[in-house]
């Protein structure tokens, strides 16, 4: 008989997993009023689980399948934050649009566990199940507002999209296992660094599981459903896929290949460094001609991913802790920009135009300096949080060798900064056509919060680059 | 000897019900001889001494799936004759496609070389069935080395079924419902009216 495994390791992700039974029957046996009551419980138990995650030991557990690191605990508070900030700003707008119920606040709590899970994933099944849980309540969170159109399209097209790239990752999956005899990552790294050579049935497994990971980080060329779901999907869930769900494949993209692939960094550094340029690329030129913002962030956030990869073709500590840094500001400036797109109603309804934001510097000058802050840290223009992700994860590429990816890296962002400048322009220099409707609190407030965190970045720096600098050493 | 016997009767009626499935013009007929086929299948099974298996399969695809399948065949109204339409127009190219499978098979079958060192590596030794029941080697190892695996996949399965819920379920207005604790406390002053009839003059 084997030992009981360790199961207080996993306490948070047990604690969301018994509270969203919980709220499934608040829900279920409440009345249609205490829906709003599962929202608040959610962003209680998300944020609860991010403390727990903050004092829990590391260790592994369930057969090496459970690792809890620095690396995943950083990560998992980002998630976490990223689930409670995307709960608090889904409940009052779904009501507004007639779409709220209360299974949207548990089935982003499952969501949630799936991405604690893929961060913690110490081996290729916990990879897979932890992929799915996360992805299945996606899709169904992406379809949420039924009666209308294009949200059932763009959970159709992510529900086929996402079963295709599930099965090339458990295709490569399955030829990894082949190839060395395990599925722990310890166990495919020495198996790997044991061989010699790579066998050209463990390159193809890598290229089907980079494949399969990175449909989900949404990396060129892997991104085509990016658009057309942030697009039709209801805003706030746009809101929460921009945020959480990148974090987390990022996560599981860095130990996969570090973990388990690291012996054989030759075989994977040329995908990533291919897919790296190709998203900074892609994401720079295909957002110039976009006239609806929630296109323009779908290609924003390609670019973005495409930015963070750059740290993991260096594939040092410097570019893992470069990561860490690019995703933490990532969540900070896509949760304020969502904040005002949620925020951007007139006469009763969603205005997605970007054109609609012109002349906010009159209309509500604090949305418009927020925003603008918000817009120059994605440009990544200094002082502000997007410039010091960048920076670090471009020095990291120099250090390591790859000067061509760090020059087109800079050039591609130069080209973004214009669709970024061009919001603040129409902000700042157009008529005004109108002011939008008063923001909701909880939208106030995380604008207000994520602008402070962006704008003051250089003095949070210090100890957040701490706490990243012992995470990515756990990688080594 | 008799094992043998059971064999060739097993294996002898899961091919001709597997061939009636297709072969059959009445789609509910094929589901039944799809049943068939998979009650033999799982008689196969037992002779090869994995009870697990040939329980499982007449728990969850007799059980479930065909009743299902009968189901779907019953309810919607498909015209299955007009879709077979020219379906033996196909017989040359699908005798084709299953002549590469065959000769695929045997290739691998041929060429099929056990790791001898494959059985050391394996995490979890396959115990004795001289000792222990696979339905308990099984259990054993689901519920230990695999309970985090077990766990995850009932959560999967639990948010496919709050999916198909949510994106399906309206309620319905016009719907009458049951409800239980109404009906059984209607008393008889409740339910029936007396009225009295004159003799020979009706209502």
């Amino acid at each position: 008989m084997t030992a009981f495994p360790d199961f207080a390791l996993a306490g948070p992700e047990l604690l969301l997993a018994a509270g969203a039974l919980l709220l499934l029957l608040i829900g279920a046996y409440g009345s249609e009023k205490r829906s709003s009551l599962v929202s608040g419980l959610s962003v209680l138990l998300l944020l609860v689980a991010a403390v727990a995650v903050v004092i829990g030991r590391d260790g592994s557990t369930f057969g090496g399948a459970f690792v809890v690191d620095g690396f995943a605990r950083f990560l998992k508070v980002l998630v976490l934050i990223g689930s409670a900030v995307a709960v608090v700003m889904t409940q009052r707008f779904a009501v507004a649009e007639k779409f709220f119920h209360f299974e949207l606040p548990v089935l982003i709590v499952l969501a949630t566990i799936g991405m604690l899970l893929m961060i913690s994933a110490g081996d290729l099944i916990a990879v897979y199940l932890g992929l799915e849980l996360q992805s299945l309540a996606l899709y169904v969170v992406a379809s949420f507002h039924r009666d209308d159109g294009r949200s059932t399209e763009a959970g159709l097209k992510y529900f086929v999209l996402g079963a295709l790239s599930s099965g090339m990752l458990l295709y490569g999956a399955s030829l990894i296992y082949g190839f060395t005899g395990h599925v722990d990552f310890a166990g495919i790294a020495a198996a790997a660094a044991a061989g010699g050579s790579t066998s050209l049935g463990l390159t193809f497994g890598i290229v089907f599981v980079a494949t399969g990971i990175a449909f989900k980080v949404s990396a060129v060329p892997f991104h085509m459903w990016t658009p057309d779901v942030y697009e039709g999907a209801p805003t706030p869930v746009t809101a929460f896929f921009a945020a959480a769900p990148k974090i987390a494949a990022m996560a599981l993209f860095v130990r996969v290949v570090m973990e388990a692939l690291g012996p054989v960094k030759a075989e994977w550094q040329q995908i990533v460094a291919f897919m790296s340029l190709a998203s900074m690329i892609l994401g720079a030129f295909a957002a110039i001609g976009q006239r609806n913002i929630k296109r323009l962030m779908a290609y924003s956030s390609i670019g973005h991913m495409g930015y963070a990869l750059v740290g993991l073709a260096a594939g040092s500590e410097a570019g893992i802790y470069g990561i860490l840094i690019y995703l933490a500001t990532y969540l900070a400036m896509t949760a304020g920009a969502f904040a005002v797109i949620l925020s951007m109603r007139r006469d009763g309804a969603m205005t997605e135009d970007i054109e609609s934001l012109a002349g906010l510097s009159r209309t509500n000058p604090t949305v418009a300096y927020l925003l603008g802050i918000i817009m120059f840290s994605l440009a990544g223009i200094p002082p502000f949080a997007g410039f010091f992700g960048k920076y670090f994860v471009f020095a990291a590429a120099i250090n390591a060798g790859l000067y061509w990816l760090a020059v087109i890296g800079i050039l591609s962002s130069v080209v973004g900064a214009y669709y970024y400048l061009r919001i603040v322009k129409i902000m700042f220099l157009d008529e005004p056509k109108g002011a939008f409707e008063p923001m909701g609190g909880e939208m106030k407030a995380v604008l207000g919060i994520s602008g402070l965190f962006v704008a003051a970045f250089a003095l949070v720096l210090g100890p957040l680059g701490d706490a990243a600098l012992a995470a990515a050493r756990t990688l080594f | 000897m008799i094992q043998a016997l059971f064999f060739y009767l097993f294996a002898a009626v899961t091919i001709a019900s597997a061939v009636m499935v297709i072969s059959s013009r009445n789609p509910v007929h094929s589901v039944l001889f799809l049943i068939l086929a998979f009650v033999n299948a799982a008689g196969l099974f037992m002779l090869a001494g994995a009870e697990f298996l040939a329980l499982l399969l007449i728990v969850v695809y007799v059980g479930a799936v065909a009743v299902l399948f009968l189901f779907v065949v019953m309810m919607l109204d498909v015209d299955f004759v007009e879709l077979r339409q020219g379906f033996m127009q196909y017989l040359p190219i699908g005798v084709l496609v299953g002549l590469i499978f065959l000769a695929e098979l045997l290739m691998v079958a041929g060429a099929w070389v056990f790791a001898p060192e494959a059985t050391a590596t394996a995490t979890a030794p396959i115990p004795d069935p001289a000792q222990v029941s696979n339905t308990l080697a099984l259990g054993q190892l689901l519920y230990t080395r695999y309970v985090y695996f077990f766990q995850v996949a009932g959560f999967v399965l639990l948010v496919a079924m709050i999916g198909a819920i949510t994106l399906t379920l309206r309620h319905r207005a016009y719907v009458r419902r049951q409800n239980i604790s109404v009906q059984v406390a209607r008393t008889r002053a409740t339910a029936i009216e007396v009225k009295h009839v004159e003799p020979g003059r009706g209502l």
